[in-house]
């Protein structure tokens, strides 16, 4: 596995976010958490199920607001925009959903032109036709462009989720558990894809996940998220190199598994 | 801090626990949002025209069968029933006129109202239930695309526009059942019987059940987009949205038309 760049700290942060706290009801999910997300880098926020990972990045596309605490986005805070604001903010974000959330009433083609012909409206229908079948060239699926997204694999429809979002050219993209429910073959060409979409595309990333190998093969940097807190904060290898009970059998699970 | 989505949080609402009484104010308040929204961004560009005229295709299409077939069992059984008291009293002649208004001013309308909120309401239901609980909604949410205008408005306004349509239709092939039964027991025609219908029907019976029949597909719209649209708790949360979509459709139909009656009836000398 090649070793992921460091990040470079000194590079315009994109996101930023302080004292952050959700709870949903008395569970209290984000205990003001801080966290900054530097340009071009892909951070991977890692976790055990329902320590509120999704909630996190739900809260930085806008689709639930905080308790407490600022979250800034690209330099706008997200929860004191307008709407039609928050709408322009997420032209510059992408959202790959867990489950692909592909429009299953439409076909492959027709799921990567909505956000394209609504968000774009100068495109000519030549224009838009380029742009899809460039961007599914782009996750190696242009011969599923007539497919509908029940005749697609699990893999096939993550990466077609994120060619979806990839077509209005994010300046940030966030994957909600990319390789989720994948074989391990699935999981490393979904890994390969996160990393030429940092490289060809020059997004900024926040992955999460609690596949490690995700983690170290597309992370530049690891966030650990535990007890509704970041514990460590680092390189791969600085955030495993401790012998921290809570951390420990995280590591020790997924690479002696 | 109000969500920028207005996407109900399950966990949220369970933990606030507000009283049954409480609790249906809020429900109602949320209702008024909905509808204000709709309202609000409904009539407002950009324009989802392709998607309006696919889902008024969709709503006539998915109704139009069983629309026809009750509606002509309607007319006929209608007529059936009703000749035996009229000829009583010698009125028998009174018949098409009889069928052709209590056609347009409460039968067609209701029947239209009732299948189409079983077969559009639960359909709308469950169909915007399954893309909040897949994440279908969030998608458009964060592609920069309004979901309400292009899943709710768009529904809301094909239902409010088909479902008067669908009702004259109703009438008409009622009043093709009713000329069925009337033929096959005396020599009437088919234009003497139609303009002994037509005769007798007014303006207002004409108005009234237009309005009524927009009323009848605004609810349908409605109830079954704000089932569906703010549905939870993965597949038993679609098949909720789509049971209530049909059961709440059809109570408010019936207290609509009940209203309108009275309503209607004023105007009436």
């Amino acid at each position: 596995m090649e070793q992921k760049k460091q990040t470079d700290k000194g590079a315009e942060k994109v996101i930023e976010i302080k004292g952050l706290m959700k709870s949903f009801g008395n569970f209290h999910v984000l205990k003001g958490i801080d966290l900054d997300v530097y340009k071009g880098e892909n951070l991977v926020v890692l976790g055990k199920s329902g320590t509120g990972k999704s909630v996190l990045i739900k809260i930085i596309v806008g689709l639930l607001t905080p308790d407490a605490g600022d979250v800034k986005v690209l330099g706008q805070l997200v929860d004191q925009i307008t709407y039609k604001e928050l709408l322009e903010l997420r032209l510059k974000v992408g959202f790959s959903f867990q489950n692909s959330a592909l429009y299953d009433s439409m076909t492959v083609r027709e799921n990567l032109e909505f956000p394209l012909v609504r968000n774009q409206k100068n495109l000519t229908k030549a224009e838009v036709k380029h742009a899809v079948e460039e961007m599914l060239d782009a996750v190696g699926l242009l011969n599923t462009i007539n497919q509908m997204p029940s005749e697609l694999s699990g893999g096939q429809r993550k990466r077609i989720g994120i060619a979806r979002t990839l077509i209005l050219r994010p300046e940030i993209m966030l994957y909600d558990e990319p390789t989720a429910g994948l074989d391990p073959i699935t999981c490393l060409e979904i890994n390969n894809l996160i990393n030429e979409v940092q490289t060809r595309f020059h997004t900024s990333s926040i992955v999460i996940t609690h596949d490690l190998t995700c983690a170290k093969s597309v992370g530049n940097r690891v966030a650990m998220l535990l007890d509704g807190q970041f514990q460590r904060v680092g390189t791969f290898e600085e955030v495993f190199n401790t012998n921290d009970e809570r951390v420990k059998p995280f590591y020790d699970y997924n690479f002696i598994q | 801090m109000e969500s920028k989505t207005e996407q109900p949080l399950e966990q949220e609402k369970e933990v606030k626990g507000p009283g049954r009484l409480s609790r249906m104010f809020l429900t109602l308040y949320d209702v008024y949002k909905f509808i204000a929204r709709f309202f609000k961004e409904g009539f407002l560009p950009p324009y989802e025209l392709k998607e309006l005229f696919r889902q008024c295709y969709e709503i006539g299409y998915r109704s139009a069968l069983l629309i026809s077939t009750t509606g002509f069992i309607t007319g006929i059984v209608f007529t059936k029933q009703s000749r035996p008291s009229l000829s009583e009293f010698g009125a028998t002649s009174w018949l098409p006129s009889l069928v052709g208004i209590a056609l347009l001013r409460t039968l067609a309308p209701l029947l239209t109202g009732l299948i189409a909120a079983g077969k559009v309401g639960s359909s709308i239901g469950a169909e915007l239930g399954s893309m909040r609980v897949t994440e279908q909604i969030d998608a458009m949410e964060v592609s920069a695309t309004n979901p309400f205008k292009f899943l709710v408005s768009t529904r809301v306004l094909a239902a409010t526009i088909t479902i008067p349509i669908l009702t004259f239709y109703t009438a008409m092939v009622g009043m093709c059942g009713a000329l069925l039964n009337v033929s096959l027991s005396e020599n009437t025609s088919a234009k003497a019987f139609f303009q002994s219908s037509l005769e007798q029907i007014t303006f207002l019976d004409f108005t009234a059940s237009t309005i009524k029949a927009i009323l009848f597909g605004f609810t349908i719209g409605v109830v079954g987009c704000y089932q569906g649209y703010n549905s939870s708790k993965g597949t038993e949360g679609v098949g909720k949205a789509a049971n209530s979509a049909v059961v709440i459709a059809m109570f408010l139909i019936f207290i609509e038309e009940v209203v309108s009656v009275q309503f209607f009836s004023l105007f009436r000398t």
